[in-house]
């Protein structure tokens, strides 16, 4: 059985609608677990007191919306290439979700840049280059939106997207390209290194991480299996208008 | 049981509401255009379904 078969949206549909059931409880669970594990049950950092409890929010969310950008990438490139429809629908399902999980780590950057850095924003490579990521994220809604032919809109937003990647990039080596602002370097990848995280916040971050993987993956198969129903039924209705 | 959070604690119950609140909101936008759509096209089907086709007129 070849991958391509669940480019079928028949197969999709079918294969989704299994799965999704086992990817929502799973989401629920490791959600759960992990936000009352972090706020509930992590100690005080010894510099950064308790706003280290929104680690737990802050980097998954600002993981997820590199990754939802990387997806919606490999989706495009698949309908560039194969053009099937269901990838095309995938990255427009996953556009809403990653441009959430982009606010979600900006609003809760302010909030604990504040305190910790003393500035709310600063215009640092990083927080930039993801700020141009969730306008990114914006143009490619938008753009969605006001392409009335769909498989026109696949290809103009598959073509944004691939722009868009350089930012996805940046946001994510904007600290090591250039190595300034306040910002730091990603830490979890640095564990077992010198400045490693204590398991006592590194074990919850890993639950966290993996609810919001999870997530993500729940409301892009639900998104996607509505944008598939949506394609139905406006062609549907456009046979009723043509008989 | 809920944490001495100190002097940051405006800051990190912002942080989990406006998470909270946001996951909450797109959450119930995808169930809820979901269900439009699905019903949409339950009842476009069951029309069409109905209507007479081209030999039966």
């Amino acid at each position: 059985m070849s991958l391509w078969e669940y480019a079928n949206p028949k197969k999709f549909m079918q294969l989704s609608a299994g799965v999704l059931p086992w990817v929502g409880g799973l989401t629920a669970v490791c959600l759960i677990v992990g936000l009352v594990w972090g706020f509930f049950l992590t100690p005080d950092d010894f510099r950064q007191g308790s706003t280290v409890k929104i680690i737990f929010l802050h980097v998954p969310s600002a993981m997820m919306a590199i990754n939802a950008w990387v997806m919606m990438l490999v989706a495009s490139l698949i309908w560039l290439i194969r053009r099937h429809h269901v990838s095309a629908l995938a990255a427009k399902a996953a556009a809403p979700v990653g441009l959430t999980f982009t606010a979600i780590a900006l609003v809760t950057g302010a909030l604990w840049g504040q305190p910790m850095w003393g500035t709310w924003w600063a215009w640092d490579p990083r927080l930039t280059a993801f700020l141009i990521l969730a306008l990114f994220y914006l143009g490619y809604i938008a753009l969605w939106q006001a392409v009335e032919d769909p498989d026109t809109a696949a290809d103009l937003t598959a073509v944004l997207c691939m722009v868009g990647s350089v930012f996805a990039v940046l946001s994510r080596y904007a600290v090591k390209f250039w190595n300034q602002g306040l910002h730091q370097d990603s830490t979890i990848l640095k564990v077992g290194e010198k400045d490693p995280i204590a398991p006592a916040f590194y074990v919850p971050l890993v639950v966290c991480i993996a609810g919001f993987v999870l997530l993500f993956v729940l409301l892009v198969l639900m998104r996607t299996r509505t944008e598939i129903r949506a394609r139905r039924l406006s062609a549907l209705l456009a046979r009723e208008r043509l008989a | 049981m809920m944490p001495d959070l100190g002097r940051y604690a405006v800051a990190v119950l912002s942080s989990y509401g406006a998470t909270l609140a946001l996951l909450a909101a797109l959450l119930a936008l995808t169930v809820w255009r979901g269900r439009r759509v699905k019903r949409q096209l339950a009842e476009v089907e069951a029309r069409q379904a109905r209507a007479p086709t081209e030999g039966e007129r």
